[in-house]
């Protein structure tokens, strides 16, 4: 017992990324799923799954960061998440150690993935 | 009569085991003559004395102080002398032992992973002075308000029921369960104690105190009200406030009341009885 | 000398997930949640690179939402809403609880027992009326205004 490491850190930080991803993703919910009721953030009117909207939207700094801090909230907590789940369906300790380091660099590699997307796509042309 | 139409017969369908005999459990019905007032004991009593002698079941007490009698009973863990059976049914009785163990025969669970548990949050107090708890100058102070800020947890009887109705407990061997988190806390909490920092190693794990996610199915059967959801979360507050460096550290409690005078030698603690 | 004595193994296992004891509400929000929770992360694994088709243009974009417009995928849409929408407000009233908010302090218990369960059944039924206002709201939205 006595090598485990605290997992209060962790949880801490799970919670805390899990209120950032309610504040974030909830604005996300509601620019594209409230369009018609709300409307929020769609300078071209009509769906915001529209290229006029999502290209307006993806071209402001604003979304830039927060789709960056969004995704990290996301997938911090997410694979916490799986990772609670899969430890409690009964692993060895080698074993548990391994999970651990491959979530994370799952995680850090789709990190990158969405973060470069969200980079490049600065410089494409609106039309 | 009135106490002749009161009187019923039910069905009690038990899980039978016998290692040398059975691969796993399987059921046999009895019927019990039950009189209003009786519990589900006095059925299991019942059967043992006039129909099958080689029942097997724990109990002790009788009155619901020992936590020996927790089985699972129509689907839900309880302690048996606890339990009225019309509270339950008037038609049929499903008795099992409690799950989340292993079962050594019949009626029986092998508690040992319980008592495990328990032992790994070292379930005592522990003092930083470690001469004044050897040899007591005096008394720790505790006021009123300090106990009941633990004193809930303090009525666990150990029976089991938690473990047996806990989700957590059903998949992950390591996971320390509610009664044993509970009473990490109890200690912990007790103004008396200075052992949270050894304690921590065991709840803080992987599979310790983070493991719950409030199914809040402990809470919902145990007999004595102990709600060790309650002392869970209340946990994991005091861990999250200790992360962020927001709480006040503990201050160990005073000693207080008059000096013993003179003390009496102290007693060597008597061999074991038992092969260790 | 004692005999090894035979065991029968009586752990639930995913089952005890489910059932197991007494079912209460809090457990069946229990459950809710890491179902929720896991199709939301394999939804999410696809999301990522779908919408990252973004950088490739708008005939890109378009192709893809075309795609998007097959009814598969609004039933999809639709249990994603859902799903989210309780994931996150059972996320909130979990946030409470186990921060130690809503479970109420340590008492004397007298039976009857009350216990932190019964303290946070108000907040658990408000949250699940949010819950299906907000659900109606977004279905609204998808299926009226057909967003």
């Amino acid at each position: 017992m006595k090598d485990m490491r605290s997992e209060a850190g962790s949880w801490t930080w799970f919670m805390l990324a899990g209120i950032v991803v309610f504040v974030l993703l909830g604005l996300h919910m509601l620019i594209i799923h409230m369009d018609g009721i709300l409307g929020i953030f769609n300078p071209a009117g009509g769906s915001a799954l529209s290229w006029d909207n999502v290209i307006a939207r993806s071209h402001s700094g604003f979304f830039a960061v927060t789709y960056i801090i969004l995704l990290a909230a996301v997938l911090y907590h997410g694979f916490y998440g799986l990772r609670t789940i899969i430890f409690e369906l009964g692993l060895k300790k080698v074993n548990q150690r391994r999970w651990t380091v491959t979530l994370w660099i799952v995680g850090i590699v789709l990190f990158i993935v969405g973060t470069y997307a969200a980079i490049a796509v600065q410089s494409v042309k609106v039309v | 009569m009135k106490e002749q139409e009161k009187r019923r017969d039910i069905i009690y369908y038990i899980s039978r085991f016998d290692p040398e005999r059975d691969e796993g459990p399987h059921v046999e019905e009895y019927i019990v003559h039950v009189v209003p007032g009786m519990t589900v004991l006095d059925g299991l009593h019942q059967i043992k004395h006039e129909q099958d002698a080689t029942l097997a079941w724990r109990f002790s007490c009788r009155m619901g102080v020992c936590g020996s009698c927790a089985m699972l009973v129509n689907g839900k863990p309880m302690l048996t002398c606890n339990t009225q059976i019309l509270d339950v049914s008037d038609t049929a009785l499903t008795l099992a032992p409690l799950p989340n163990f292993e079962v050594i025969r019949d009626l029986v669970a092998d508690l040992n992973s319980l008592f495990d548990r328990h032992v790994a949050v070292e379930p005592y107090i522990q003092r930083d002075d470690k001469e004044e708890m050897d040899t007591p100058t005096g008394q720790c102070f505790q006021s009123p308000h300090e106990l009941e800020t633990f004193l809930q947890f303090t009525y666990c009887i150990k029976c089991g029921c938690c473990m047996a109705a806990c989700p957590g407990v059903a998949t992950d061997r390591e996971f320390l369960g509610p009664m044993a988190l509970a009473q990490a806390y109890r200690y912990n909490k007790d103004s008396r104690d200075d052992g949270q920092e050894n304690r921590n190693k065991a709840v803080t794990s992987p599979h310790g105190v983070f493991s719950c996610h409030y199914a809040g199915e402990c809470s919902n059967v145990c007999p004595k009200g102990v709600d060790p959801a309650r002392a869970i979360q209340l946990m994991k507050k005091e861990l999250v406030l200790g992360y962020l460096k927001l709480k006040p550290k503990k201050k160990p409690a005073k000693v207080v009341g008059p000096p013993m005078g003179e003390t009496k030698p102290k007693v060597e603690a008597p061999a074991y009885t038992v092969e260790q | 000398m004692i005999k090894e004595i035979k065991r029968y193994d009586s752990h639930l296992g995913i089952t005890g997930w489910i059932g197991g004891g007494r079912w209460g509400l809090e457990r069946y929000l229990y459950s809710l949640h890491r179902v929720t929770g896991l199709g939301i992360l394999l939804f999410f694994m696809i999301h990522i690179f779908e919408s990252s088709i973004r950088i490739l243009g708008m005939e890109s974009w378009d192709m893809v939402m075309g795609i998007m417009e097959n009814p598969i995928f609004k039933i999809g849409e639709a249990l994603v809403i859902i799903g989210f929408v309780f994931h996150a407000i059972n996320g909130i009233r979990l946030i409470l609880i186990e921060l130690g908010f809503a479970v109420g302090k340590a008492e004397e218990p007298v039976y009857p027992y009350k216990s932190s369960i019964n303290v946070q059944r108000p907040l658990a039924v408000i949250m699940l009326v949010i819950c299906v206002l907000l659900i109606a709201a977004g279905g609204y939205d998808l299926l009226v205004l057909g967003h």
